[in-house]
């Protein structure tokens, strides 16, 4: 027993967060509200430093790494409201890719992607929407048990306005014809896992960038001659916050073991970790909004832009009714006593 | 990261869970908050003790079998889950020995551990006081030095000890330098509870039973050997500990496992009341995230990190899931929740624990000022 990550797993995790810390400050995010493009930079960066190749096998270029090495990361660009679409490439796409794509379709996409060089975005059937439709050279389109993989001339798509701007949605019309790939039902159940755990693991970093961009606010601003984070009421909502912070995230590394060592509580753990983390940061948000006051609501102030994004995360891949209700048919449903770790 | 146990550890697992099948009552015991139920709870004391499962984790020297934090954890979790009676000796156990073997004498040590572990004295806690409760630095109570007999002089009155009157002994802080500032000036003690000038009054807890304490104490006399640590350290003693009690120790995530598991029961024996499906899921999960952060600070402990002011995240946490476990039984039991039964009276017990080891409202000062680093005023 040892619930803790390796060393190199978290050297992995803070050398991330110093790139991001110089290359994604809070202007990157805003000015990808208005130009797409102002992101690229960074996804170029992510590719260079290896993480958006992360998951990729290393025959085909990248580290071949799992659920452990991208969890820690995808909290930092979480915490760092990252405008790329880096869970959706590493978690989802390229272990989708690896796991039910043809030899040459691996050898054709997963070298670029991992070198930044090709962009990959997918829409498994529980989302109605796609990411980055527009800047996709390959689209993985989830149709019932089959998987498209079709590149962007192929499907007509319609842009959506997510309340997050950084995110850009779109709706894919039509059916896609060709590029179906039959595969097991497990294998798309793993996907939406990861997808929904790679939300879970950016709710964390987003939850914990509010909580201290609000400490920070707490300790200069003023009211009746002392700083507001001196008052009990103010304490007391963010030590709150910090609990249902701290309390989620084993939840997210127990369930990203579980990816990891796939047996039949995977999707139960996933599901509490989305769950929790869901909780934890719309709840985080909510404070950091009240504890900033009339300035948190304001557009100009960048409490929004992670309050936006944890508002939308905490939607996709299942929303935390939803994921409970799956927890709920597995514990609440039927008792099973087991010693599951 | 490995989450699996070790064949040792499930080992340790198998034999603790074939033993407590085999010797837990079968009928529970009455509340060990009686005088009754006080008397049994001590014979099952010496019973665990007499199996060595009393104080697992203490050295075999005395009584324990030098359980790993991890083997501990999987003890408490099959204690609680084959429904063993409550540890009346554990303030003994979970708070002073921690202390002891952390500033104790060896004197001590062999003197007060194997007593301890057996049950034959049994400790209640001195802390607070009738005006030093969250403010637990401005108590009162002194001790005035007694060269000629070589010890100390304890007037004063302490409050809320837990089973009190049926203790032993009692562990406490008592001012012993009259010129030093709130934190400064304490001495901790160890207190036989039979010795003159002690009178103990029952005093009735919430649901009626008498146990906590009034402890009055006029002129008591304590030798040298029963101040642990040095003279006027008593808050650093005693505050050295209070991390592992409220991070660790104090309430293993075993406990409320076996709540959630007996909750989830109650749902199907009550024909699963739909309304109510969300509540029991989402306390069947807290006590498993309760479970899974304990593993984590278990892992930090077992590599010598310190636990630290974080300590206060769990203490919150446990106390108020431990409310909505019960909260949500009751709802289930309808209109039966009226009945004074177990689930009314884990309620009750559950309703204390925001407010004992440092109510809620000072662990979220201290999560605040320490973790986050806002300003103290």
């Amino acid at each position: 027993m040892r619930f803790a990550f390796d060393r190199d797993q978290e050297l992995f995790r803070d050398a991330l967060r110093d790139v991001l810390g110089r290359e994604c400050q809070p202007s990157v995010v805003r000015a990808s509200w208005e130009r797409r493009e102002a992101a690229d930079p960074l996804w170029r960066t992510l590719a260079g430093v290896g993480v958006v190749g992360l998951t990729v096998p290393e025959q085909h270029g990248g580290l071949g790494r799992g659920a452990l090495d991208w969890v820690l990361l995808l909290e930092e660009s979480g915490r760092f409201a990252a405008p790329v679409p880096l869970s959706d490439t590493i978690a989802v796409a390229v272990p989708l890719i690896a796991e039910v794509g043809t030899a040459s379709l691996k050898a054709r996409w997963l070298p670029p992607i991992a070198k930044g060089e090709a962009r990959v975005t997918v829409g498994l059937a529980s989302e109605p929407f796609v990411r980055d439709a527009d800047v996709a050279d390959l689209l993985i389109l989830q149709r019932g048990n089959e998987v498209h993989f079709v590149a962007r001339g192929d499907v007509s798509i319609r842009e959506k306005s997510s309340v997050d701007r950084s995110r850009r949605l779109f709706a894919v019309e039509g059916a896609p014809s060709h590029g179906a790939i039959s595969v097991p039902a497990s294998a798309l159940a793993s996907a939406f896992d990861r997808a929904a755990l790679a939300a879970a693991a950016e709710l964390l970093g987003l939850a914990a960038r509010m909580i201290d961009l609000t400490v920070d606010y707490a300790k200069v601003r003023k009211q009746f001659g002392a700083p507001i984070g001196s008052f009990q009421a103010v304490k007391h909502h963010l030590a709150s916050a910090l609990m249902k912070l701290e309390f989620a995230r084993p939840a997210v590394y127990r369930a990203a073991h579980s990816l990891d060592h796939p047996g039949p509580d995977t999707s139960l753990h996933v599901s509490m970790a989305k769950a929790c983390s869901a909780d934890a940061a719309t709840f985080a948000a909510r404070v950091s909004l009240q504890c900033h006051g009339a300035i948190g609501y304001s557009f100009e102030h960048d409490l929004h832009l992670w309050m936006k994004r944890a508002w939308a995360l905490a939607a996709a891949y299942g929303n935390a009714p939803w994921h409970r209700e799956r927890v709920a048919r597995a514990v609440v449903d039927t008792v099973v006593r087991g010693d599951h770790p | 990261m490995d989450l699996t146990w070790s064949a040792s550890e499930q080992a340790f697992q198998r034999e603790a869970r074939a033993w407590l099948a085999s010797n837990v009552p079968k009928e529970p015991l009455p509340s060990g908050d009686t005088a009754d139920g006080f008397a049994l709870h001590r014979a099952w004391e010496r019973k665990l003790h007499e199996a060595r499962w009393s104080v697992v984790s203490w050295p075999r020297g005395y009584g324990g079998r030098e359980a790993s934090v991890f083997e501990w954890l999987l003890f408490e979790e099959e204690y609680w889950r084959a429904g063993a009676p409550q540890r009346i000796a554990q303030n003994g156990i979970f708070l002073l020995a921690p202390t002891l073997l952390e500033f104790g004498t060896e004197e001590q040590k062999t003197r007060i551990l194997p007593r301890m572990a057996a049950g034959l004295d049994v400790w209640a806690q001195g802390w607070s006081e009738p005006n030093a409760g969250s403010d637990l630095a401005s108590l009162t109570s002194r001790g005035v030095r007694d060269d000629a007999r070589g010890g100390w002089r304890l007037t004063g009155q302490k409050t809320w000890c837990s089973r009190g009157v049926f203790c032993d002994w009692m562990f406490g802080l008592f001012r012993t330098d009259p010129n030093g500032e709130r934190h400064r000036g304490m001495t901790y003690f160890l207190v036989p509870l039979r010795a003159t000038g002690v009178s103990v009054r029952a005093v009735s807890r919430l649901d009626g039973d008498p146990g906590f304490a009034e402890v009055f104490l006029d002129d008591v006399f304590v030798p040298d050997r029963d101040v642990l640590g040095e003279v006027n350290k008593g808050w650093e003693v005693a505050m050295a500990t209070t991390s592992s009690e409220r991070g660790l120790s104090l309430r293993s995530p075993g406990r409320f496992s076996a709540t959630a598991d007996r909750l989830v029961d109650l749902f199907h024996e009550r024909a699963g009341d739909a309304r109510l499906r969300d509540d029991v899921t989402q306390a069947w999960i807290d006590a498993e995230c309760y479970r899974l952060y304990t593993l984590q600070t278990a892992t930090r402990a077992s590599e010598g990190k310190p636990l630290g002011p974080e300590s206060s995240l769990n203490k919150i946490f446990w106390s108020e899931m431990d409310v909505r476990l019960h909260e949500t039984a009751l709802r289930l039991l309808g209109p039966e929740a009226e009945l004074d039964g177990a689930w009314v009276k884990g309620f009750q017990f559950a309703l204390a624990g925001p407010i004992y080891a440092g109510t809620n409202e000072i662990q979220r000062n201290v999560v605040a000022e320490r973790v986050l680093g806002l300003p103290r005023r």
